[in-house]
């Protein structure tokens, strides 16, 4: 189907089902429970899923296929986001706009940055785009918000006013970013029995964007391009000597990954219309790097698994505190329930970035495929112990 | 030229971080090949020995005070320090104030303990994966220790003055007929940095194990082959590159009050330093350090920040972007280090 094969397809669906039934599956929780505090299915963080996905989907194209390992990306998601908002406060809130001009934006920073980046590899095309994105974040910070020229509005952050010129505004369209009338930020709250659930426009938007350009990667990864962008990865040197020159491609990756992250930053911008320059900040691309290693690095999968995973226990494990972990522990003896609870008490709430940390080093050490290469191991361990029964013997499957 | 001069002088001590740092950075990617996003860390836990040091020093019992009273007409409750009783008032005050230099004494050992352990229990296992793996989990690495560090100190910087005698401004010029007024810590800080950048080079250039070292630099296999344990004595390269960074921290810690990611600001800084000096070259490490240092102080004079503004914010990634473009090893780099 739509020119993939068998199992991509059914990866495809497997993906536009879960996001599309993204609310009831992330609520399994009664509203009410005890339980509901672990409950992800509400339109901010789903948002966040979402826009993080597409993010990371984009810079494995460039990492995860080619190996170039960018330091810099948030930049072109902090671009994506003030372009977006810029056209907010001169045109119009409708989101379209807003969104093309935010790829579009990114796209040609991507050109510039790319160009001059790729010219070295290694550790040196790190710190040439970690250099440039730093750039883009003291000069967003500082330079670019004097009251003579202000593009970016600095440490506030760039936001619509009530006296913006916003020419193609008119009173029927709501005050904020809409898909034709209709508001990102409209709701339909479902309540079946104990559960409740919301049905946002905003999500079901980016929901849709995600489907759309995880298609398209998965098209870039089956695709001839895609071929190419691995023998730069396995092997630059052997691939210019077949007399292909591997540059262009790579820029052509860095290019796209670029946009994505453009598009990222323009629905962000677009689920809520403010940009800030700490977007752009090198800690945000180290993020989407974590997610992207996290997930799996060259998987289809991995990258949109790896942000959902960082974004959901980012925001569960920063909401539980000592009270609630007393609560777990109540079963045991009083001295051991503190002990237990001290044990742990670094590891939540603000110190869930200590456990990131650890369990990003666990992923690099033990599981460099990431999540996706556990769940692989896991299946085949299954089907391995099934077979065995089977057979009855334990044998070694043959490499 | 007095403003000319003052303004070396102002990137001197910023300029004396950096080279430490790049330093200690292309001592382990010389010896070991690995790219250590952990420096930073290191230099971070350097300037927190600096913390810890005065803290325990500063631990105190308290006495009622019969004689004296407070504005309600209670006894007073007068803190003493354990030091200042053991040592006599006089002696222990002394101690207190000299905390951050006595710091340095703690801050070799346990930043050597640590490297140490860095190196036998995480990255000897990364030796045989690419340069990625190994950015990634000392990339990794560095957030556990920063969080870490978060959790027993808190988030905001923690003031950490120098000693007393050490305080206020000097006039270095005097002798010269200049009026460059500078703080004497920074000259303490420049000073102590030139040192340990010498002792460091000493090391490397007049000890056996200095030269084995630097043997193994140029052809480990060799050196091996030869009998000698050269993994052995990269570690310890390893846990003196630790060390370097830490000292670099702990007299920092007056300059810029540590707080947990100055670690990672320096780290970024102090990468494109190593990268302009040259990859594994230690004396384009330092010289890029302090020039980098220098320019910085240069771009954040009144009369560079108003004809290009936020160009003191941008100077050095565009220096590292121009000499990378123009000079792909960096200044001093040598042929056939992190090319593939």
């Amino acid at each position: 189907m739509l020119g993939l094969n068998n199992k991509d397809t059914k990866l495809l669906i497997a993906v536009a089902v879960l996001t599309l039934l993204a609310p009831f599956i992330l609520n399994p929780f009664p509203a009410d429970s005890a339980m509901a505090q672990f409950n992800a299915g509400y339109p901010d963080l789903m948002q966040r899923f979402v826009i993080f996905g597409i993010f990371a989907i984009g810079f494995n194209i460039l990492f995860g296929l080619t190996g170039y390992l960018s330091f810099g990306h948030a930049a072109f998601l902090g671009i994506g986001s003030y372009a977006a908002v810029w056209i907010f406060k001169l045109f119009t809130y409708n989101v379209v706009p807003a969104i093309a001009l935010a790829v579009i934006m990114a796209g040609l920073f991507s050109v510039v940055i790319g160009y001059v980046s790729l010219r070295r590899s290694g550790i040196y095309f790190s710190i040439l785009t970690l250099a440039f994105a730093q750039m883009s974040f003291a000069l967003a910070y500082s330079v670019l918000s004097n009251p003579k020229f202000n593009l970016t509005n600095g440490e506030t952050g760039l936001q619509v006013y009530s006296g913006d010129l916003q020419m193609f505004h008119r009173d029927s369209l709501p005050d904020l970013p809409h898909l034709f009338g209709l508001s990102m930020r409209s709701t339909y709250n479902l309540d079946l029995g104990a559960w409740s659930f919301s049905f946002n426009a905003g999500y079901y938007l980016c929901a849709i964007v995600l489907m759309l350009v995880f298609y398209l990667s998965i098209r870039i990864f089956r695709s001839p391009f895609g071929l190419m962008l691995r023998a730069i990865k396995s092997n630059q040197t052997r691939m210019s000597y077949t007399g292909l020159n591997p540059r262009p491609h790579t820029l052509a990756a860095f290019v796209i990954s670029g946009m994505y992250a453009g598009l990222a930053g323009g629905l962000m911008a677009a689920m809520d219309p403010l940009a800030g320059a700490e977007r752009m900040q090198w800690t945000a691309s180290g993020e989407v790097v974590l997610m992207t290693i996290l997930g799996g690095t060259g998987t289809l999968i991995g990258p949109v698994l790896g942000a959902g995973f960082i974004k959901y226990f980012e925001n569960i494990f920063s909401k539980i505190n000592d009270s609630i972990l007393h609560e777990w522990f109540a079963f045991l003896p009083d001295g051991l329930e503190n002990f237990m609870v001290f044990i742990v008490h670094p590891f939540i709430g603000k110190g869930w970035h200590l456990t990131l940390g650890i369990l990003f080093m666990l992923v690099v050490i033990f599981l460099p495929g990431g999540l996706v290469e556990g769940g692989q191991r896991i299946g085949k361990w299954i089907k391995n112990r099934g077979k065995a029964k089977d057979s009855g013997a334990t044998t070694e499957p043959a490499e | 030229m007095d403003g000319l001069i003052l303004q070396i002088l102002n990137g001197l001590d910023k300029g004396s971080a950096y080279a430490l740092i790049a330093l200690g950075l292309t001592l382990i990617f010389g010896t070991l090949g690995v790219v250590n996003f952990a420096h930073g860390a290191l230099f971070m836990i350097g300037a927190f020995c600096a913390v810890t040091i005065s803290k325990i020093l500063n631990i105190s019992y308290e006495v009622v005070d019969p004689n004296q009273t407070d504005f309600l007409g209670n006894p007073l409750k007068v803190k003493t320090p354990y030091v200042e009783s053991w040592f006599g008032p006089e002696m222990g005050t002394s101690i207190i104030d000299w905390s951050v230099p006595l710091a340095i004494l703690l801050t070799i050992p346990v930043m050597m303990l640590i490297g140490l352990i860095m190196e036998r229990g995480l990255i000897k296992h990364f030796y045989s994966r690419e340069h990625a793996d190994q950015i990634l989990v000392t990339f990794g690495l560095a957030i556990v220790l920063q969080e870490i560090i978060k959790y027993y100190f808190g988030a905001n910087p923690i003031q950490t003055p120098p000693p007393e005698a050490l305080q206020g401004v000097a006039n270095v010029g005097a002798a010269f007929g200049m009026d460059l007024p500078y703080p004497i810590w920074r000259i303490v800080y420049f000073c102590f940095s030139l040192g340990i950048i010498g002792a460091v080079f000493a090391f490397l250039q007049f000890t056996t194990f200095g030269m084995v070292v630097r043997a193994g630099m140029a052809d480990r296999e060799t050196v091996g082959l030869l009998g000698i344990n050269i993994d052995r004595r990269f570690t310890i390269m390893f846990a003196i590159a630790a060390a370097v960074a830490g000292l670099a921290g702990v007299m920092y810690a007056p300059i810029n009050p540590p707080n947990y990611h100055m670690g990672m600001d320096f780290l970024v800084l102090s990468f494109v330093v190593v990268v302009v000096g040259g990859m594994g070259s230690l004396p384009g490490a330092v010289l890029a350090g302090f020039m980098l240092g220098i320019l910085e102080s240069f771009a954040s004079t009144t009369w560079a920040t108003t004809t290009l503004p936020g160009i003191n914010q941008i100077i050095i990634y565009l220096v590292a972007i121009i000499v990378l473009l123009t000079r792909p090893r960096g200044l001093m780099g040598r042929k056939g280090v992190m090319e593939e």
